[in-house]
């Protein structure tokens, strides 16, 4: 298993060699105007999950007043007040975190997931690859908003971590599903074989040769899944069994907007459109990576 | 033959682990639901017990799980807590859902494939664009914010659509609801069609048919278009399971009585035997759509068949 701890670190920093997959993926992404502002987006919204402080002055739930429930978009709050008398953008600009957490965290683990299940299916094959696929199978099987609500009615207290472990629950078949078949598609290459007559190891094969070939479509789709997960957990939210109050986020948010929207808009406007411009940029980013690394396309 | 024996024996195991998860999952739900029925009034111990052993809670929970499947494959979804019968319950209730499905499946697959296609054929052009940009506006807008938004301003203020309850029947009522749980497919299916038929229209075939002087038109409906289709096809019917189970928060929105919305509220009320009922119905539906799909993708692409 060491051997797996010092290969890994290699294949996160993936070095951009001139003429390289990546270096050419690079030399077409600057050039796209979706990728910059899909990055600008999404750098306000990380800034805003990681140091909310620097956007707003009070804190979550924080100098609430009743009397001003609510209340439309004024001079004194831009954004108006929220159902408990709080001051909407400092709750929105709290939301974030909980948001963009879940999202990249949830990606992360399935990532990983999916890059151990994946290499070992694909490239071992025969009756572990068959137990994998099947248990992939099964957990994909189960429909995402009636499986995670089941899980967490059985489950009531659960914070941000709890949620991002039943999303990783249910959201690691599609890229595990993915890897395999690109590490198939790689396992036969000439210069697996190559390696493997040099006497490399199956584990060295599978990190230093398999995985930095198979990785790119499954990259793009991680960061597709980002943008999907984070709508999730809005969905999961918004039905009432996602993160509860005391919890700031934009699910809850447009949960409490429900019954009001149709008097006070702007309790749905606001928070729909963070969540939107979040989520719409984790997609558009996974498109241009997509086109940039496909080469067939251009 | 070989690879439809194949595909099922797959899918049993499949079904029966899907089907147990989500039945240990619903019975580890917190709460005796023998003392909720109860209410405040103290049980004696008997009648307790002479109700555990009705609803089989005293045997172990593989037992229970046994016994419920027996009961289902004879037609029998069991009875709640209450006593009344789960099919009973939810009679006029799969009709509502499966209608909304099938609105929003036929506006994903029509809509869907004529953009998809538009785009394709115009790639690169303001169509393309449009189609690209659109798709994924509507993959990121949550569904119950497009939900609203379609509530208040297509059916409230422009009065185009009824914007809830089931009066007006099908398909009237179910427009507005079937589009808004089609409106997230519909983007996939759009971007599939496209992807793969620009793909198609760049292979030797299509090259080779044109050379021979067939026309246009015929070419890309009778070759590329045909090729085309069969991942679209996949996600077509592997969506109509999803459907089904993602009508939770569409029926919520436009307040139908359907499946959806019987789910949620047994969920919230600890009715353990109707979740499990619903759910379990949901799955068998996913998965056998899923082994439908796979058997004709086999006779679509005979490649698959014999590889």
């Amino acid at each position: 298993m060491a051997d797996v701890k010092t290969a890994a670190p290699e294949v996160g920093t993936v070095n951009p060699v001139r003429g390289s997959l990546w270096w050419d993926a690079w030399y077409e992404l600057r050039k796209r105007a979706i990728f910059w502002l899909s990055m600008v987006i999404l750098f306000v919204a990380v800034a805003m999950a990681a140091f909310p402080g620097l956007f707003a002055s009070l804190g979550p739930n924080e100098r609430c007043d009743l009397r001003l429930f609510n209340q439309a978009p004024s001079g004194a709050a831009v954004f108006g007040y929220d159902q408990q008398g709080c001051d909407y953008w400092s709750q929105i600009v709290h939301g974030a975190r909980a948001s963009i957490l879940i999202g990249l965290a949830v990606t992360v683990f399935a990532l990983l997931i999916a890059i151990v299940l994946g290499l070992i299916g694909g490239y071992y094959g025969g009756w572990i690859d068959a137990l994998i696929a099947r248990v992939t199978d099964v957990f994909f099987g189960i429909p995402f908003v009636l499986g995670a609500t089941v899980i967490l009615v059985a489950f009531p207290d659960h914070g941000v971590w709890a949620m991002t472990l039943v999303l990783v629950v249910l959201g690691w078949t599609t890229m595990t599903r993915l890897m395999r078949a690109q590490v198939i598609a790689v396992r036969d290459m000439d210069f697996v074989t190559a390696a493997r007559m040099l006497g490399a190891g199956d584990l060295r094969i599978m990190f230093k040769h398999i995985l930095p070939n198979a990785i790119a479509p499954v990259f793009v789709l991680a960061m597709l899944n980002v943008g999907n997960v984070i709508a999730g957990e809005a969905t999961l939210d918004y039905l009432g069994v996602g993160l509860q109050y005391p919890d700031v986020s934009w699910g809850l948010q447009l949960n409490t907007a429900r019954t009001f929207f149709s008097e006070h808009p702007h309790l749905l406007i606001f928070p729909s459109l963070f969540l939107t411009a979040t989520v719409l940029s984790f997609l558009m980013l996974g498109d241009v990576v997509r086109d940039a690394l496909d080469p067939k396309l251009r | 033959m070989r690879y439809a024996a194949q595909r099922l024996a797959q899918a049993v195991p499949v079904f029966v682990a899907t089907t147990f998860l989500i039945y240990a999952m619903v019975f580890a739900l917190p709460g005796d639901p023998m003392l909720a029925l109860a209410g405040d009034k103290p049980v004696p111990p008997e009648i307790l017990n002479t109700l555990r052993e009705r609803y089989n809670l005293n045997d172990p929970l593989i037992v229970q799980y046994g016994l419920y499947m027996l009961g289902l494959f004879q037609g029998d979804l069991g009875e709640t807590f209450t006593g009344q019968q789960v099919s009973e319950l939810l009679g006029g209730r799969w009709e509502v859902t499966a209608q909304l499905a099938l609105t929003a499946w036929i506006f994903e697959l029509v809509v869907g494939i004529l953009l998809g296609v538009i785009a394709a054929l115009r790639r690169g052009g303001f169509a393309d664009t449009a189609v690209l940009a659109g798709t994924t506006f509507i993959i990121a807008v949550p569904v119950f914010v497009v939900g609203y938004t379609a509530q208040i301003v297509l059916g409230l203020n422009l009065g185009l659509f009824p914007t809830a309850g089931t009066e007006d029947g099908w398909p009237l009522s179910y427009l507005l609801p079937g589009m808004v749980l089609g409106s997230f497919s519909l983007a996939y299916v759009a971007r599939l069609t496209r992807t793969s038929l620009v793909e198609n229209l760049r292979s030797d075939y299509v090259r080779t048919a044109s050379a021979k002087g067939m026309r246009r038109r015929r070419v890309i409906g009778r070759h590329a278009l045909r090729n085309s289709l069969i991942p679209v096809v996949t996600f077509l019917g592997v969506d109509f399971g999803n459907l089904m189970a993602g009508a939770v928060v569409t029926e919520g929105i436009f307040n139908l009585p359907g499946i959806g919305q019987q789910v949620f509220q047994s969920i919230q009320l600890q009715e353990g035997p109707v979740v499990v009922g619903i759910v379990t119905v949901l799955v068998m539906i996913f998965i056998g759509v899923n082994l439908i799909v796979d058997l004709l993708y086999g006779v679509l692409d005979p490649r698959i068949r014999r590889g």
